[in-house]
């Protein structure tokens, strides 16, 4: 096992700090704020909702702390390493359980590690959160490059699978020598690409969203001749959606247009963070109008994760990722990645974007050991049900424990 | 012949005015601007690159003359008339010449009026301007409902149709009994519709955008190898260059709070519309090679205008209400075809190069194509004398039949 303190890898602890002149500004910027007139619907068809915003722009000036995110991160061992010309932020909390297994958990956009901070104690101390001993995980959760305390490549390439290759590197780094890997969003994206690497020491993975929707099942998604059940047409619809979003038109096509609003606009770039997805958008709605929070979607948590990409200006370099992975995957329809033969395990949220068939999720992982539906939870599962998000990775690894003890 | 004094109950002149603290906070916001790091390509192709954006925004801080709106628009006589529940603002400009021909024209986005007034001079007063006084004609530049001075839709609904029952309603205000309509981008989408609708007096239209194009690319010739390329300049631009398409037409609001909020973001998302003429604004800025009268003062009136007016997020909604899923349009029957005689310009640097017999498929009735070897999307901006004598050309047969 591996430890930081021998640092002989090069990795630094790494303290966040900001200033009160960043967080001032910030401040000043959220109340200057200039509003557009109220869109002429009644419900979100016309996007984020004017009402909504402006309640989260009074409660993130005047009630949230603007401290919350420098306490919440430095109570927690963080480090910095450099991998392939990039500085790697990253978070590691080593259980105290011997035999734990090491995994490495991947953030997507518009997330960040805040996603992940109330899954930490759950995996690392499974015994004090309704597990038992076999269940404890040694936790690692980086920032991808581009993203909050990572430094931003300054050259095109970092794609999921250039992220993949820089996270077994970390993991090698870190002396772990049988691990395995956890994503969703574009966490999932890099999960599947160090699966089908297959590097030394990664033991399976686990997803709760299917970055490898199988080429022919989007193929058919635009030929409606193809006949599926009920269902699956009616999943395939929501697939085909999610490519119809603008964010992801815009991120993917021109990263760098709307990066200029995100990094100089906080309220334009919370607008077009929150704009994810539907229920997201709803459960986030509520708890900002109605005081109702969805699971641990609370405001304050919401808040901590903008101030995150505020503080670290990272707008335009976190949508680069969406160019990197277009490219690729337009690429990959041509030269399709090699198969995924490692172990892989599958949580289906109920409020995910869509919710994948087994059978599709075995298509892309022909050694599908794990799938389960939870029965809570959406796009942000992690963040939102971390205990259940906590259960289903201990279930989904479980089987793969013993080889390795 | 209209006068506008006639009608005095409805149509009202209006003058532009900024306040002074208007324009303060504007410089302010520009000097206070956060910037992005470069992006990591050496072209556009990952949008709007960081140096010319920086360059716009020095020279918007430094060098522009933020008066110049006031005193351009200002020098025309501009009205506002409420039509169908909202006040419409136009630039109504009449020519010396007897008989001169009527003209409305719809601008675009991220157009304006600010595209077409240098069209003024040569449209109205064509003996100045190399035509003769049977080219003249009375000029109507309206502001679409939700763009610069007109009011916003308070209501849903205002989709392109809506658009061109307005306008006839305001020609038909004017006393105008018998006029032509022209337009280009979203202006191309209120013209078609107007061809459409064929309200009484409307006898022909001119548009520099092929809108059946955009709606169903697949309906068109692609046997030769122009054709072949403009289809695949279509599937270019939607596969690398129309978020901002997507993103308006399917969620304005959230867009709008930052075109409302950051002034660099909305020159940003303004000027990504289209690879040409990104790049002639790009070496206007960091060059200062403007294209014909792609001018720096030209660019910068038009995003003041958008600026100052705070009407990034109600403009950002007629691409909702024209082209989005969940408007009432998308569930309409289609229109009837335009039996009224069209004319139709392709200008080179235009998204797609339309073909002849693009034109001839979608408008049977097609009077007048041409070709020229100038001026891109923004045509009536860019080269407004090519411009305008492509107005004279495509309208020339409708003027003689109406003296028949």
């Amino acid at each position: 096992m591996s430890t930081t303190t021998e640092t002989a890898t090069g990795i630094r602890p790494f303290t966040v700090e900001i200033s009160q002149g960043q967080i001032d500004d910030l401040r000043r910027r959220i109340e200057a704020t200039r509003w557009p007139t109220d869109e002429v619907v009644e419900d979100a068809s016309q996007g984020v909702q004017t009402a909504f915003l402006k309640e989260l722009a009074r409660y993130w000036a005047e009630d949230y702390d603007l401290g919350r995110l420098e306490e919440r991160l430095n109570a927690l061992p963080q480090f910095v390493t450099e991998i392939d010309g990039v500085d790697i932020h990253f978070i590691h909390v080593e259980s105290p359980h011997e035999n734990a297994l090491p995994v490495i958990i991947t953030h997507g956009w518009p997330g960040s590690i805040i996603e992940m901070l109330d899954v930490i104690e759950p995996l690392t101390d499974p015994v004090a959160h309704g597990g038992s001993a076999e269940d404890a995980f040694h936790v690692v959760i980086p920032s991808i490059p581009g993203y909050g305390f990572s430094s931003q490549p300054t050259e095109p390439g970092w794609d999921s699978a250039r992220i993949g290759a820089a996270w077994a590197e970390l993991m090698s780094r870190l002396g772990y020598t049988r691990y395995v890997a956890q994503g969703g969003d574009q966490g999932a994206g890099v999960t599947d690409a160090m699966g089908r690497q297959a590097p030394d020491g990664l033991a399976g993975v686990h997803f709760n969203f299917l970055d490898a929707i199988p080429k022919e099942l989007l193929t058919a998604g635009f030929t409606p001749r193809i006949v599926f059940s009920h269902d699956e047409r009616e999943q395939l619809g929501k697939v085909v959606h999610v490519f119809m979003r603008g964010y992801i038109s815009e991120m993917g096509e021109h990263p760098q247009s709307i990066g200029f609003s995100l990094v100089d606009s906080p309220i334009g770039m919370a607008a077009w963070m929150l704009d994810h997805d539907p229920d997201s958008y709803t459960k986030i709605s509520k708890a900002f109008l109605e005081g109702e929070q969805t699971g641990n979607l609370s405001r304050d948590n919401i808040l901590d994760n903008l101030t995150l990409y505020w503080v670290t200006g990272t707008g335009a370099s976190t949508s680069r990722l969406y160019w990197e992975t277009s490219r690729s995957a337009t690429a990959s329809f041509k030269n399709p990645p090699p198969h995924m033969r490692l172990p892989a395990g599958y949580t289906v949220f109920p409020d995910e974007l869509f919710q994948s068939p087994r059978h599709w999720v075995k298509h892309a992982y022909h050694h599908l050991t794990y799938f389960n539906e939870a029965e809570k939870g959406g796009h942000f599962a992690a963040w939102e049900e971390p205990e259940i998000f906590s259960e289903e990775l201990r279930a989904a690894f479980r089987s793969l424990r013993d080889e390795g003890s | 012949m209209s006068a506008t004094a006639e009608t005095a109950a409805a149509i009202r002149p209006l003058s532009v005015e900024f306040d002074e603290e208007q324009i303060e906070d504007l410089r302010r916001r520009i000097a206070a601007t956060r910037w992005p790091t470069k992006e990591l390509v050496a072209d556009r192709s990952q949008g709007v690159q960081l140096e010319p954006l920086r360059e716009l925004a020095r020279y918007w801080l430094d060098d522009y003359d933020f008066g110049r709106i006031e005193a351009r628009l200002n020098a025309l006589p501009q009205f506002v008339t409420a039509i169908d529940g909202v006040d419409v603002h136009f630039v109504h400009v009449q020519s010396a010449h007897e008989d001169a021909l009527p003209l409305i024209m719809t601008h675009g986005w991220p157009g304006s009026v600010i595209e077409q007034i240098d069209t003024v001079g040569p449209l109205t007063d064509p003996t100045a301007h190399g035509g003769s006084a049977e080219d003249a004609f009375h000029l109507v530049l309206p502001s679409l409902p939700g763009y610069g001075f007109s009011g916003e839709p308070k209501e849903i609904g205002w989709a392109l149709s809506r658009f061109a029952r307005a306008w006839a309603e305001l020609m038909n205000r004017l006393g105008y009994s018998h006029y032509v309509a022209q337009g280009g981008d979203v202006g191309a989408g209120v013209t078609d519709a107007m061809g459409r609708l064929a309200p009484e007096g409307l006898v022909g239209i001119h548009t520099n955008l092929l809108v059946p194009a955009l709606n169903d690319p697949g309906a068109l010739p692609a046997a030769t190898e122009e054709e072949q390329a403009a289809l695949a300049a279509i599937k270019t631009f939607q596969t690398s260059g129309n978020g901002y398409f997507v993103e308006q037409s399917t969620r304005p609001q959230t867009i709008g709070y930052a075109l409302l909020d950051s002034p660099v973001s909305l020159a940003a998302w303004m000027i990504d519309h289209d690879t040409d003429a990104y790049y002639k604004i790009a070496g206007a800025f960091v060059e200062d090679k403007p294209s014909g009268n792609l001018t720096r003062d030209h660019i910068l009136d038009n995003v003041t205008l958008y600026w100052l007016t705070g009407t990034g997020a109600s403009a950002a909604r007629s691409y909702w209400e024209a082209y989005g899923p969940d408007a009432a349009a998308a569930k309409q029957a289609p229109p009837p075809e335009v039996r009224l005689p069209v004319g139709f310009t392709t200008f080179p640097g235009e998204i797609w190069k339309t073909p002849r017999s693009w034109v001839e498929k979608s408008y049977p009735s097609v009077v007048y194509f041409n070709a020229v070897d100038k001026g891109g999307h923004f045509a009536a901006w860019e080269e407004p004398e090519l411009f305008s004598e492509e107005l004279r050309a495509a309208f020339k047969p409708i003027r003689q039949g109406r003296h028949a």
